[in-house]
This record gives structure tokens, C-alpha cells and sequence, in this order.
């Protein structure tokens, strides 16, 4: 009918209908976030409901917004329209905030909430009856085992989406190709050290992608020392041990990794380092000649990253659990 | 998960992006209208997303003189302006320091040494050897000169690492030149090394056709001549040649959707389950219904086939030519502009369903849809009441241009009468998910570099499809009948509705 309608008279609107997004956001920072969610762009909710709360407000207000693309939709064609909810909440609701949201999110729909600023009591109101999938960002915790701590706690209610896993998908893509070739597939076996340079604030990340070696690869992990703004210890695989070293990158403008060596027993290492339009490949051989090239991509940015989690929402990564297992028994 | 000998990659393991082996791409027609458009803007959406080989390199080769400066500017100039991403400076920039060009006609020896040059610099620069990927983006009569050559030459094969060679539509005119360039190309290189483009088979609709079909239980039990009455698949557009007078006139519709796109829709829509995923057990399943389509003789293709020419009308208000007054067109031409057919498809599953065909120029609308018609209730319990409007069920699988399904199903009209009429649910891409498809190159590009060809056509599926179609272009070319005639803007000529069985009918566009 639609179709119908589209070809008769030009194009149509219709309600996309992909997933809801609650998200849980304190009254001053509500700009922010609503700017983020902004900057998600092509990865947006079909119904995004922020749930404002504000100190000292007694009673419960709403308003909703429809939007479509800018432009119309061409002879034919059908645009799909976004739908936001924002409803301001005091601290004593969020008890009950299932009860608010429950009527206002499309039921047969996967839900997603995402809590920035804490707010367990609402998480806790809302997990498992409504929500699907819960987002976090361990970065954006203070102290990583809290962090990692709190997403196991978390998964075992909801599937957990975390950011700073996804943060360090461009550097597992590129260590998993590097390592493709037969070649150099034969060397997983022979790695002997991982380095992780990372914003100060990202260890998570740093974590999370060492854990995924770790994981991937069957090596036994313990928990790392810290010197300064290092961490370091080892993880034992079949023939050898394996040098873990986890440096803070203070210069590094953006949460998440600054670079990843991996050197191996035959003398062979690799390191990969942000550089303008993607990551900067530095190999050394067994014969001790170097090569240097650019690999190439767009940083998706801050908002490219939540866009990220929201798609990844209705996706499942079998291999972050088995990651976040191996990164928690790296703790300090 | 520890491993000594390592024979799968464990990295690999929930990554959406596998990594694809180093690779040299070589587009032959690199100065082209597809390479512009679409070839060069998918190469740099791939770069953007991250998708390209950790390292890459682009060969271009035409016959404009010009210097590799001036060649990387016109590939930019090409992405900022189809890029369905806006590039970021930083990765265009990066993309281009490894694109090279070299100046040639595609017959000449020095063409092929300068490009045996090129490609050994840029593995001894990296100190690895790159795959090769050669892109046959060149007019049709070219394709058996490169592949010659680059035999001749010994660049079908290099140590260390694969040759891949991709060949783009036509592949062929009729079945003795697909099976005469087929023999040419098997002779230079294995069949697992070649790559024939259908890009329609690049599309995400066309690829969920199959999830559609085998990611869900309630359609496998109707599928079959027990419930499906007939089918009917249409590749129609409201615009007509434009500037390709000279490809269209010698082509037809018959050539140019039909023979490939269609039947590709017509494989996908009628095969079993394959018995394992990958290219060949893909392919196998489609090449059974291909050679389940018995093809007619001389004597039945005018009871199965009808071809028809646009004359002048009126598309969107505005008054366009008929065909024979487009700019290059012979006045006196007989290329069909619309062609429409009745297959069968005779196995045990399909035998006795109707499948119709019809593909046109300046039709009433611009639509690519499958539609799958049930046959109705053997009971209708509601007759006395007024039920005269129902209809039996009717699926539409919609490719173009807005990408969905819907399912027609009776339901009762409210009141106090057991009425009932057909309402529609539907489903629409747009709607459903969150991403931009990517363009059908980006996907056939990065399938063919990483060697995966489950979207691209076999041998023996192109010679199938010809041997379908052959009889009809022969009667075609050698009947004394011209085409039937349509104004621009309407369904097509009337004669096609001779095609149908009684009690069926062409859906409006």
C-alpha cells in the first residue's frame, strides 16, 4: 500500500521501526548527550526516549519529536521517519521508571538503554523486563575493575555493548590481517610480547584488546603490575611466555588506543599507530629489514563509535565475553 | 584455543571485516564511464570503511595519454563527486599515493610490460608479492584481447601469491560467443580464478532472496506448484536509452536484463537449499533450474515471447520521442525496447507454474519486483456474504527502488457482514535497518579480491542462460514481424497479454 501510494504520488514517509534507545541523562549535561546522539547520524534509534533527570522536580513531562531527512523523499520512494521521546524525571522516579517507559516503547521492538551518567537505580528498574541490551562505556569509569567488574555483573541481566570494546575493533581487524597470510599465521604461536599504548583514561580498551589475544590465542593470564603509567606482567602460552606491557599515550586526543606492538620469538614484530587516514603499519622481519606503510580508514570518531554500539545492538559478538573473562584476570 | 600449527586464522572469529590478502588491482578501462561512476567510488568507500587489503595499489590502463598526476586528480575529482561518502581528505589522500597509470591501446605488447613493471616495483617496494586482480571494465570485444595477452605475457599466474581476473557484462551476445570467450578465457586461466560480474547479484535485496527463502520456515512448505500459481518478474523503467544508443541498439532488453539480471532473480528464487555454503554449492543449485528451463523452439517462441518498441508518449507530464527518434538509433531499427516471456521451469518442484518475464524502456514506472501469486482457497466459506473481493494471496518481493516485501492476505471489513477484502503487510528496508546498504561494486569488488565467488556467474551458468534465450533472439532476428508497439509511459505493447494463461494478468506497474 505504501509502494502503492509512493508510486502514485510521489515519495511517502513511514515510521522506521529498528529498535528503541532509553537513555538515562542528568539535566546538565543533556546537551552533550543530545548532541552525541545526534552525531550518531545513519546508526540513530527509530525511537530514542532520554529520560532527563532533574534534581528537585516533582512531577513527570514529556514531549515528542518526528523527523525525516531533510530532503523529500523522491517519486516513488519511502522515507523513514525517527521518533524522540524526552521525558524529565526526578531522582524519586527513577525507582519506577519502568512503569514510565514501559507504554512509550515500541513493544515487538529490541530495546536499548544506554545510563552515561550511573543512575542504577534506574538500570536496575528497567533490567531485564524492558531492556534487551544494555550500552556502556568502561572508559568513561574511573577505575577499571569497578568497570569490568560491573559489565560481568551487567551481562548476566541484559547483553552488554560495551564502547571501549568497540573502540578497539579497527586494531583487532588489523591485527587479524596482518597475522592472515600462512606465514604469518604460523607465528601466533611465536608471539612473545604485546604492547598497548592507550589515552590514560582508556585502560579498559587496552584491556579488553589484550584480552582478546589472550582469548583468541588460549594463553593463561595473570594479573599485571603497575610501574608509573605502565602496566606489565606476562601470560604463558603453549611454548613460551609472553610479555604484556599496557602505556599510557597522554598526547592522544581521543578515548581509546594509541597503538599495539606484537613481537614474536623469530624475531618478526609488528606496530600499528593512529596517523591521518588510518593506522600506520611498521614491520620489522626476521632479517631485520623494516617496512613502513599506511593502512586505510576514517576515523568514525566519538559519535562514530556510539553509532557503532547502537548497530551492534541488534548483532552478537561471540568473542567479547571470553575477552572481558581474560581482561579481568589482568587486573592489578 | 592454543595451536602450534596454525591452520585456521582464531583472530578472524567475530570480526565483520575479514582481513583480504594484499593486493595489486588492475582496471583495464580505467578512464570509463563505469570506472568513474562506480568502480573508483567503490574502491574509495571501501578505503573509507576500512575494508581495502592492509595494502593496496590501483593500476589504471586506457588509451588517454596522460601522466599518473593527472589520473589520480580525475579519480578524485570522481570520488567527490559519486562517493556516496564524503571523502575525508586524509584517506583519499593516502588511497591515491599508490595509484599508478599507463597509457595504451589494450592490444599492444608494451601495455602489458609496462604493467608486468609496475606490479613487481610495488612488490619489491613492500618486499611481499601482491595478488593480482585484473578488472576487465572495457568494451565487450576487448575482454578476449586482454585475457590473450595477459596469458601470453604468463601474468595469469605468479608465485606466492593468486591472479584473479574480473569480467565485466556482456559475457557474450548469444550462446556461441559466451562458450567461444569462455573457451578463450579457461585457456589463460582456471575457472576458480575468474570473476563474471552481474551486479545485480551484488545487491542486498537480491542477496537476501536467499535468506528470505531459507532463514525462514513458513514459506519452504508453499513453495512449490502445490500453492505457488505463477510468478511474475519485472525489471521495468520509466526512462529511456539516454546516450547508450549505441550499446542499446545492438543489444535489446532481451540482452541486456533479461538474459542475466532476470535470470539470476528467476535461479534464486526457484533453486533448493544448497547443500553447504560457498561459491560452487551456490552455483550448482542454480545452474540445475537454469537447465530446468527447457528452451523453445523456433516454432513456440511467438507463443512464449513477445518484443515490443516504444513509440512517442508522455512519461511524468513531459512528451518524449518514441525509440526510432532517439539520438543515434537507426530510423529503420528493430532492437526491442521491451520484451516479455513465459518459462517453465520443468522439475518436480515447479512443474506447470508459469513463470513470467517482462523488462522494458519508458514503462509507466521505474520497478524491479518479484511477484509470487498462491493459488486460491479451495473453499471460499464466505461466498453468500459478499466476499467478491477476495483475492488470493499474493507475495512481492520489491528490488527497486524502494526495497521490500509485502504479502497480501484477506481480512474482514468491519461491520456486521462476513465481508472481506485484501489488505497488505509490508515490510520495507528503509524502514527496518539501520545502515546504507553499500553499493553492489564495494561488495563484488572486496568478494573478488578476497577470492569468494558466490555473487559471481560460472561458466556453465552463463552458457545456461544463453541456451535459454537463443532460440528467441534467432526467431527475433529472423522473423519478418517487427516489434509490437507501445506509446512511452504506458504498461507496454498489448500483445504481451497474449503471454498469460486465462484468468491471469500483468500487475500495473
Amino acid at each position: 500500500m505504501l509502494n502503492q501510494r509512493a508510486s502514485e504520488g510521489g515519495g511517502v514517509y513511514a515510521p522506521a521501526r529498528v529498535l528503541n534507545l532509553i537513555v538515562i541523562v542528568d539535566r546538565e549535561w543533556r546537551g552533550e548527550i543530545a548532541n552525541r546522539l545526534e552525531q550518531v547520524g545513519r546508526y540513530s534509534a527509530s525511537r530514542t526516549i532520554m529520560c532527563v533527570v532533574e534534581q528537585g522536580r516533582d512531577h513527570i513531562s514529556a514531549w515528542a519529536r518526528m523527523s525525516a531527512p531533510d530532503t523529500a523523499p523522491p517519486p516513488g520512494e519511502i522515507a523513514p521517519v525517527r521518533e524522540q521521546i524526552e521525558v524529565d524525571v526526578g531522582p524519586q522516579h527513577l525507582l519506577v521508571l519502568d512503569t514510565v517507559v514501559d507504554p512509550i516503547v515500541v513493544p515487538e521492538l529490541l530495546t536499548v538503554l544506554w545510563s552515561p551518567h550511573g543512575h542504577q537505580d534506574a538500570v536496575d528498574a528497567l533490567l531485564p523486563r524492558i531492556v534487551d541490551v544494555i550500552l556502556i562505556d568502561s572508559v568513561f569509569d574511573p577505575d577499571p575493575q569497578d568497570a569490568l567488574g560491573r559489565v560481568e555483573e551487567l551481562s548476566k541481566k541484559a547483553y552488554v555493548v560495551d564502547l571501549a570494546w568497540l573502540r578497539s575493533t579497527p586494531w583487532r581487524e588489523r591485527v587479524a590481517a596482518t597475522f592472515d597470510p600462512r606465514e604469518m599465521r604460523n607465528l601466533l604461536s611465536a608471539i612473545s610480547g604485546v604492547t598497548v599504548r592507550y589515552r590514560p583514561d582508556s585502560q579498559a580498551s587496552a584491556l579488553l584488546f589484550v584480552g582478546w589475544l589472550a582469548s583468541r590465542l588460549g594463553w593463561r593470564v595473570s594479573p599485571l603490575s603497575g610501574v608509573g603509567a605502565a602496566l606489565h606482567g606476562h601470560a604463558r602460552a603453549r611454548r613460551q611466555e609472553i610479555q604484556i606491557r599496557l602505556d599510557q599515550h597522554p598526547d592522544q586526543a581521543v578515548p581509546g588506543l594509541a597503538g599495539v606492538t606484537v613481537d614474536t620469538a623469530h624475531g618478526v614484530s609488528v606496530s600499528l599507530d593512529r596517523a591521518p587516514g588510518g593506522l600506520t603499519e611498521h614491520r620489522r622481519e626476521r632479517d631485520g629489514s623494516e617496512h613502513v606503510w599506511k593502512v586505510l580508514g576514517a576515523s568514525r570518531g566519538e559519535g562514530g563509535i556510539l553509532g557503532q554500539g547502537v548497530r551492534q545492538a541488534l548483532l552478537r559478538d561471540p568473542t567479547y565475553k571470553p575477552a572481558l573473562d581474560a581482561a579481568r584476570a589482568m587486573l592489578p | 584455543m592454543a595451536t602450534t600449527v596454525t591452520r585456521e586464522n582464531p583472530l578472524i572469529a567475530g570480526l565483520e571485516r575479514l582481513p583480504v590478502h594484499p593486493t595489486t588491482l588492475v582496471i583495464f578501462g580505467g578512464t570509463g564511464d563505469l570506472a568513474h561512476r562506480k568502480l573508483l567510488p567503490a574502491i574509495y568507500n571501501l578505503a573509507h570503511e576500512g575494508q581495502l587489503p592492509e595494502r593496496f595499489n590501483l593500476i589504471a590502463i586506457a588509451r588517454t595519454v596522460q601522466s599518473h598526476e593527472a589520473y589520480q586528480q580525475t579519480m578524485r575529482d570522481s570520488i567527490e563527486r559519486y562517493s556516496r561518502t564524503p571523502p575525508n581528505p586524509e584517506v583519499l589522500d593516502a588511497l591515491l599515493e599508490n595509484v599508478r597509470y599507463i597509457p595504451g591501446a589494450f592490444d599492444e605488447d608494451s601495455v602489458y610490460d609496462e604493467l608486468e613493471k609496475c606490479a613487481k616495483w610495488f612488490d619489491e617496494r613492500a618486499g611481499i608479492v601482491f595478488n593480482r586482480v585484473f578488472y576487465l571494465s572495457t568494451a565487450p570485444q576487448f575482454f578476449p584481447v586482454i585475457v590473450e595477452q595477459l596469458g601470453h605475457k604468463k601474468m595469469d599466474r605468479i608465485k606466492g601469491a593468486e591472479v584473479r581476473i574480473v569480467i565485466e557484462k556482456p559475457f557474450g551476445t548469444d550462446l556461441a560467443s559466451a562458450r567461444k570467450l569462455n573457451r578463450t578465457v579457461l585457456r589463460e586461466f582456471r575457472e576458480s580464478q575468474v570473476f563474471r560480474i552481474d551486479h545485480y547479484l551484488g545487491k542486498e535485496t537480491v542477496q537476501n532472496l536467499l535468506a528470505f527463502r531459507f532463514a525462514n520456515t513458513f514459506f519452504e512448505p508453499i513453495w512449490n506448484r502445490n500453492y505457488i500459481d505463477d510468478v511474475q518478474i519485472t525489471a521495468a523503467e520509466d526512462l529511456g536509452i539516454g546516450s547508450r544508443a549505441g550499446y542499446y541498439d545492438r543489444s535489446g532488453a532481451l540482452r541486456d536484463l533479461i538474459q542475466n539480471h532476470m535470470s539470476q532473480l528467476l535461479a534464486l528464487l526457484c533453486m533448493e537449499v544448497p547443500a553447504s555454503t560457498g561459491a560452487n554449492p551456490l552455483r550448482d543449485e542454480k545452474v540445475k533450474v537454469l537447465r530446468a528451463i527447457v528452451p523453445p523452439t523456433l516454432e513456440e517462441v511467438p507463443r512464449m515471447a513477445v518484443r515490443g518498441q516504444y513509440t512517442a508518449g508522455t512519461v511524468g507530464g513531459e512528451h518524449v520521442p518514441g525509440y526510432l527518434e532517439e539520438e543515434g538509433v537507426p530510423p529503420d531499427s528493430d532492437t526491442e525496447t521491451y520484451a516479455a516471456l513465459r518459462l517453465s521451469v520443468q522439475n518436480w518442484r515447479w512443474a506447470g507454474v508459469p513463470f513470467y518475464l517482462r523488462t522494458g524502456k519508458r514503462l509507466a514506472r521505474k520497478v524491479t519486483e518479484i511477484a509470487i501469486t498462491l493459488k486460491p482457497v479451495p473453499h471460499l466459506a464466505f461466498r453468500e456474504t459478499g466476499s467478491l473481493g477476495v483475492q488470493p494471496n499474493q507475495l512481492i518481493l520489491t528490488v527497486q527502488p524502494d526495497e521490500g516485501v509485502s504479502l497480501s492476505l484477506g481480512a474482514k471489513i468491519p461491520g456486521n457482514l462476513m465481508r472481506i477484502r485484501p489488505v497488505n503487510m509490508e515490510f520495507h528496508y528503509g524502514t527496518a535497518f539501520l545502515s546504507q546498504s553499500p553499493e553492489a561494486y564495494e561488495r563484488l569488488i572486496l568478494d573478488a579480491m578476497r577470492g569468494d565467488a558466490s555473487l559471481f556467474t560460472r561458466d556453465d551458468e552463463v552458457e545456461a542462460q544463453w541456451s535459454i534465450y537463443d532460440p528467441i533472439l534467432e526467431q527475433w532476428h529472423d522473423s519478418s514481424n517487427p516489434p509490437a508497439t507501445y506509446p512511452a509511459g504506458t504498461d507496454g505493447p498489448e500483445e504481451a497479454n497474449a503471454l498469460l494463461a486465462p484468468g491471469h494478468h500483468w500487475r500495473q506497474l
